[in-house]
Order: structure tokens, then sequence, then C-alpha cells
């Protein structure tokens, strides 16, 4: 029977098909379900690593000792697993290894828009690129028999729009693959120079073959069509090019790197025009046009965000799509904001209250930098805050070192914070530190990780210890506040900020969302309001401001009742029902 | 048959659940569905759109003014996507504004009737229901998504029925929440004919 099911959970039935031992991952949108539906299937293990490094070095061992292997993780994680990615490259493993790649064109919860066929193609391995749900389960399949084949590493490269869109897919049976003997192969896994030059030549010389493969493969094809258009596209840009141009010849690529040289040289040569659309870089243009073939693409298309098929009709017919109806009064925006309830509000306001400069991270927590909170001066990258607070340190001084603070959240402080503040302690930083900890890496939606206790598959698993962890790398100064309790916890920074030596301050409570017993909501007592707005400045959804000169209202559907408005009210104007 | 639904609406209203009961009742059907909807930091309170597409496409994707229904989840986020909508087509809306954080800060006033209005200049077809009064009547805050759908498949513009909704909730809702949400259903189909 077939069923709905997202890109990311046909990958998860793809790698179960195909027989995968192992799936390991970090979660980052819009991947994270990948490993979440790996783990609902018994006969794989899945596990979330601290991070993408560890995650592709885990499927690595699996492969290398015989094993199927999956790595998941965001287009920015590919960065993190880079090092352990390009030396794979040469190596190759015994049994299949697939890195499957969640770009995010459009950046709907990301930092960076980075098309990551790019990294396919650095690292010199074949790149597929699923159209939707049905071909996520294929290709995946595909990729393994690819991966074993040639002894390489395979690449699959989604978009968000593949990997949460849903579409038919019928389950198939799982491959009984019978686990090879461990085989040691020191020359082509102890990649010293002596061994990697050797395997440096095979990788070019696999690439020479995946290249006739790239030929011959049906995952690349030629839908022939009218002669006037003709347009080479690949991944999600072929639902859109079908949508917006029913009546176009279309080369539709799967198996994008290496790509389809005979294929291109024949479907170029007949069509009048052809086109090569593709979400952000020109990664397959630059390659026809080196063929010394004529075709359009970002001379016209842009190199941000994404294609869409009203942009192609306008682009290729010049048709642009004016709607029946348009409402063209601005409509207030609506951003993002942290839930009602939020640990992270309590730091956020005791942050900006200290006039402090914060070096944010990636999470949740980002979110503070938004009015009215408007508390973060930097977010880059996981992990960056803390060494970039030392380099602030080193450039202006300790006086500045003692107005900055780091903030990372628990999962962020171990996928790549825990060296950054070892440089603070190597390098005599007096940088102080606050970890967030509200017991899950919640931004991707709740998913367990090295403090929660807890695995993939929710069953009870080795849990470390935050302060232990951070006195062993040689903090000597460890405080653990209640983000709630603002006064403690502004005297506990203020202590710290002035202390010439590195500092950690454990913001500790749970996620709001992790908390299931009901408590009452707040409400605000209006003779007691003094109207001072001090409520609203901590931008809780569930207030909400009437008007001028009225008192504020709470949203009783809304306000959980954490009572953090009614910590920071003039007047006790705010009463909590709680304990009454 | 084939017809394309726009839902749009705010973080945690129960807009994705809502799109894939949508598609699953047209795959029972024995019809293709699609399905595409934007998570992530959206969750947070944010803006959250879904797209299901029923019938033969390849594209996920609705494309602008193609829409034949637009269910709003909240009248400003309805008509942040009214440029989706079809000529014709029509508009099932729940009256109750949800005001963003930027608007209580700024003490602007956040009344659903402006946009209410707007929908009603713009589409022929508007069918507004009373979300809150649905809620208070099923005991829970969580079945507005239910309510709509019942009002969305009672004005006939969904091409699926009561019954074929229905079905799919008893399938896959937890049993416990089974029975209020088909008195939403029943409860959002009422308020569409106007009863």
């Amino acid at each position: 029977m077939k069923q709905l099911m997202t890109g990311n959970e046909a990958i998860a039935l793809g790698a179960w098909e195909a027989g995968v031992n192992v799936v390991a991952a970090y979660p980052g949108t819009p991947s994270t379900e990948i490993t979440e539906n790996a783990a609902k299937y018994d006969e794989l293990y899945a596990e979330w690593a601290p991070n993408e490094k560890v995650a592709l070095e885990v499927a690595i061992g699996a492969a290398i000792s015989g094993g199927r292997a999956m790595a998941c993780m965001k287009h920015v994680g590919v960065n993190v697993a880079m090092d352990p990615l390009m030396t794979v490259a040469f190596s190759g493993t015994e049994g299949g290894l697939v890195l499957v790649t969640a770009d995010d064109p459009g950046m709907h919860s990301s930092q960076n828009e980075q098309d990551n066929r790019r990294l396919g193609r650095f690292a010199k391995i074949p790149v597929l690129e699923p159209a939707d749900a049905e071909e996520c389960r294929d290709f995946v399949k595909a990729a393994f028999v690819i991966s074993e084949t040639l002894d390489t590493p395979v690449m699959l490269r989604l978009t968000t729009r593949v990997a949460h869109s849903q579409s038919l897919v019928e389950k198939g049976e799982r491959i009984n693959r019978e686990l090879p003997p461990y085989r040691k192969d020191p020359q082509k896994y102890v990649m010293v120079p002596a061994n990697a030059k050797p395997r440096h030549t095979v990788a070019e010389e696999r690439l020479l073959k995946l290249k006739t493969y790239s030929d011959e493969t049906e995952l690349n094809r030629i839908e022939k069509n009218s002669e006037t258009i003709g347009v080479i596209c690949s991944g999600i840009v072929y639902a859109y090019v079908k949508e917006a141009l029913p009546d176009a010849s279309v080369l539709k690529i799967g198996l994008s790197n290496p790509l389809p040289e005979q294929l291109i040289r024949t479907f170029a040569a007949s069509v009048e025009t052809l086109y090569v659309i593709e979400e952000l870089d020109d990664v397959m243009e630059e390659q026809v046009r080196a063929m010394g073939i004529k075709t359009h693409g970002k001379d016209i298309f842009s190199l941000e965000g994404e294609v869409f098929p009203e942009i192609i009709r306008e682009k290729l017919c010049g048709e642009k799509t004016v709607p029946a109806y348009r409402y063209d009064k601005e409509l207030v925006v609506r951003p993002p904001v942290l839930c009602a309830g939020c640990p992270h509000r309590g730091t956020f306001h005791v942050l900006k209250q200290a006039k402090v400069n914060v070096l944010g991270d990636i999470g949740c927590y980002t979110l503070g930098a938004l009015p009215p909170l408007s508390a973060i001066d930097t977010t880059i990258c996981m992990g960056a805050g803390i060494g970039m607070a030392l380099g602030m340190e080193k450039v202006r001084g300790k006086d500045f070192a003692k107005q900055t603070v780091a903030v990372i959240g628990d999962s962020t402080f171990l996928h790549s914070g825990i060296t950054g503040l070892i440089d603070a302690v190597y390098n005599k930083g007096c940088t102080t530190t606050i970890i967030l900890d509200n017991h899950i890496t919640a931004m991707t939606g709740h998913q367990q990780n090295p403090l929660t206790g807890f695995t993939v598959k929710g069953e009870p698993a080795g849990k470390l210890h935050l302060e232990t962890i951070v006195k062993g790398l040689g903090i000597d100064r460890v405080s653990v506040v209640d983000p709630f309790d603002l006064k403690t916890f502004a005297a506990v920074l203020k202590e710290e900020l002035a202390t010439e030596e590195p500092s950690v301050i454990i913001a500790r409570r749970p996620c709001e969302l992790l908390l299931k017993g009901a408590r009452e909501a707040c409400y605000i007592d209006s003779e007691r309001c003094l109207r001072c707005g001090k409520c609203l400045k901590i931008g809780c959804p569930a207030i909400e401001k009437t008007g001028v000169g009225k008192p504020p209202v709470i949203k009783s559907e809304l306000c959980v009742g954490c009572g953090l408005c009614e910590r920071v009210c003039g007047n006790d104007g705010v009463i909590t029902k709680v304990g009454e | 048959m084939k017809l394309d639904c726009l839902l749009s609406g705010v973080g945690g209203q129960g807009i994705v659940l809502a799109s894939r009961i949508i598609a699953q009742a047209a795959m029972e059907k024995g019809l293709f569905a699609r399905t595409s909807e934007t998570i992530g930091m959206a969750q947070r309170g944010g803006c959250v759109v879904s797209h299901v597409r029923i019938g033969d496409t390849v594209s996920p994707l609705i494309p602008l003014g193609g829409a034949d229904l637009l269910i709003g989840f909240e009248p400003g986020e309805a008509l942040r996507c009214i440029a989706y909508l079809k000529e014709g087509g029509a508009v099932i809306v729940s009256a109750k504004a949800i005001q963003p954080v930027t608007a209580a800060l700024a003490g602007k006033s956040f009344d659903a009737s402006p946009y209410l209005e707007g929908l009603q200049r713009q589409a022929g077809c508007v069918i507004v229901v009373d979300g809150d009064a649905v809620c208070k009547a099923c005991g829970s805050d969580k079945v507005l998504n239910t309510a709509l759908l019942g009002a969305a498949a009672a004005s006939g513009r969904l091409g699926l029925s009561l019954a074929e909704i229905t079905a799919v909730l008893r399938a896959k809702l937890p049993p416990p929440m089974v029975l209020i949400n088909e008195k939403a259903l029943q409860l959002g189909a009422a308020a569409a004919k106007g009863e």
C-alpha cells in the first residue's frame, strides 16, 4: 500500500530497505526527521552524535568494518564534517557509505545558504539529487550500489522542499545483506602520504568511471518535448520546471556529480535554446559552459534563494504572474519568538539589564537577538561565541572582557563549544561563558543529547555531567543558577564578569515544552498595574498591549504561568495563581 | 479531481496536521497527493504555510494565483497569502486575530476586522468561522484545525466529504482525541452552512 511520507521519512525507509546497519547524525533543520524515522526501525542502529564530524566518523568506521552506513546533517553540518569527508573520499570503505546533506535555499531556518553540491565536487564524490519522496527512497538505494561498486562515499543532497514535502511511497522489503568478515587493509585505510598518494590516483580514476556511468545511468534522463526550450535541472527544480513549462524538453539530472557530458551534448543539440536552472550556485551551468555549450542560467536567474515556478515562467516566457487578489497594505510582520515560559527569556532579560556584550550561538536562544529583547551582538555558527569572546578580549583588553559574555546552549556546547572554552583556559582569557542548560536539543524539535541520558530511540544512555566537564577543562569558577531567579542570576553575573579568570555560569531550567503539568495562567491586576510596560519588554507572546494608558492583558490560552512577568513587574501588578 | 489548497496561520495551530489529514483523505479516495510545509523556526510563533495538492502534480508548491481554497487559521495570515488564491477561489478563515509580539510591543491595535474586511473585499467566497466558539464548545483550544476542516468540507470547495475527513481523524488521531475532534468537525461544518 502506498503511504504519504516526507522526503526525510523516505530517506529513512530507503536506508532500511538498503539493509543499512548504522545511521549517525546531529540534528539540524531540515535534516532532523531522517534520523528520528530511521530510529523507528529495529533492524538498524541509529544515534545522535555530539556533532556532524563524529557522526560521519561513526558512519565511516561502520562502513570500513563492512557495514552499510549513512550520516545525515544539514548543509552547514557538512562544513563540520569536511575533515573526515575529504580523506574518506580517497580511502573509500568496504560497505557502502552515504552522506545526506539537507541544504536550505531561502534560509528557512539557517544562518547561511550554501550549495553543498560544490562540496561534493570538492571531495570528488558522486552527488545524487532526488526530486520527491519516492526518489528519496530510490536514490538512497542507488547511492549504496554506487558506493560499493565504485568504492566511494556518495553525497545525497536534499533541499528543504524535498525534505519537508510529502508524496506517495510504496514501502518495499529490506534486503538481506550478509556482513562480510572484517578485513585489515592498512594501505587503503591508513592515510599516511605513502598510502594516500596511490589512493588519490584511485580517486581520480574513479571519477572517470563515474563520468561514463553518469552518461549511462537512468538517474539522468531526457524527457523529450518541444524543441524550442530545453532545460537542464536537478532536485526540486525539476518539479518546478514541469509545473511552469509543461511543454519544454527537460534533461533531468539525478546524478549531478559528475555530470553526463555526452547526454548534455545530445540534449543541447536537440533544442533551440538551452537553460540550466538551479537554486543557489551555477554548479551545473559553469560545467556546461566549460564544455563549450551555449546556455542561459545565472544571466537571468538569481544566485540567491529559491527558484519558484512563477519565477521560471517570468524569466523564460516573459509572463509575470498577476494574482487575482492582492492586499497592498502592509501586514504586521510575525517573526518567530521564544515560547511563553521559555527559560532563555530570563537569561536575556538579565543580560539586557546588565548592558553587556553578548556573543551568541545557534539555537532557540538566537531568538534573543530579536526585539524587544535585542540582547545578542553576534551569531556566526555553532560554538563560535566562546572563541570570539577570547578574540575580542585580545584586541580590546580585559576591561572589555569584563563586559562581555558568550552564551551557548547545552547541546551546542558539547557540539563545538568545548574547544573554545579550552582555548579560553589555555590562553588565559577571562571570558564569562553562560551555558543555557534546558535539558534538550530544543530548536530542532526536542532531540536527545549526551546530557539528557537517553538515545534517539528513547533508551537509557550514558549521561554526561556538565559541571564535571567544565571543571575538568580547568574552569575553577562554575556556578549554577535558575534563569528565572533574576536577582541571583544578576548578582552571580556581576561577580563572574569582574573576575580575571575564565568562568562558567550554567543557567539551568528545562525547556518549557518539556513540562507537561498544567499550571494556571498569570493575570494582571488592573488596580495595581502602573502601566510601566516592563512586562512587555520581555517579549512574551502571552502578554498583549491593549492601548495607551491601559494595563496589558495576559492571554490565558498562551500563558503557562511561569511567573517571569511577575518578577519583572514594578509594582506587584502581575499575579501568579500558583500557590494560592 | 485536481485541487490545490493552501493553509496558513501561526506556529502551534495544528496546520501541519490539518494538511496531512486532507492529503490522507484524498489518498484514501485513490487520488495522488503532495504536501509541503514550512517548519523549523516557524514553530516558534512565526508564520506557517502548508501547501496541499490533490491530483496529478509534480511540484509540491501551489503556484501564485493557483489555490482553489485558502484555509486561514488567522485573518492576517490568510490575507498574507491571498495572492495564492485563484480567481473565484474560496477562503475559509478563523475569525480570531493573533497579535504578533511586534504589535504587542508597539501598542498597535490588532483587530481582526480590517483583515476580515480585506479578505471579503478581495475574494468572492469568504466563510468566517468563529473558531473560539467551537473550541469553547468542545472544551479544547486544540481543535481549531478540525473546525476549519469541517467548514472547508461543508463548503463543498474541498472536494472531500465530512465522512471522508472523519474516517481519517479516526485512523490518525489518538483515541481519546477522536470524539472532541469529530464534534469540532461538525460544529465547523455547521458554521460554514450558517447554522
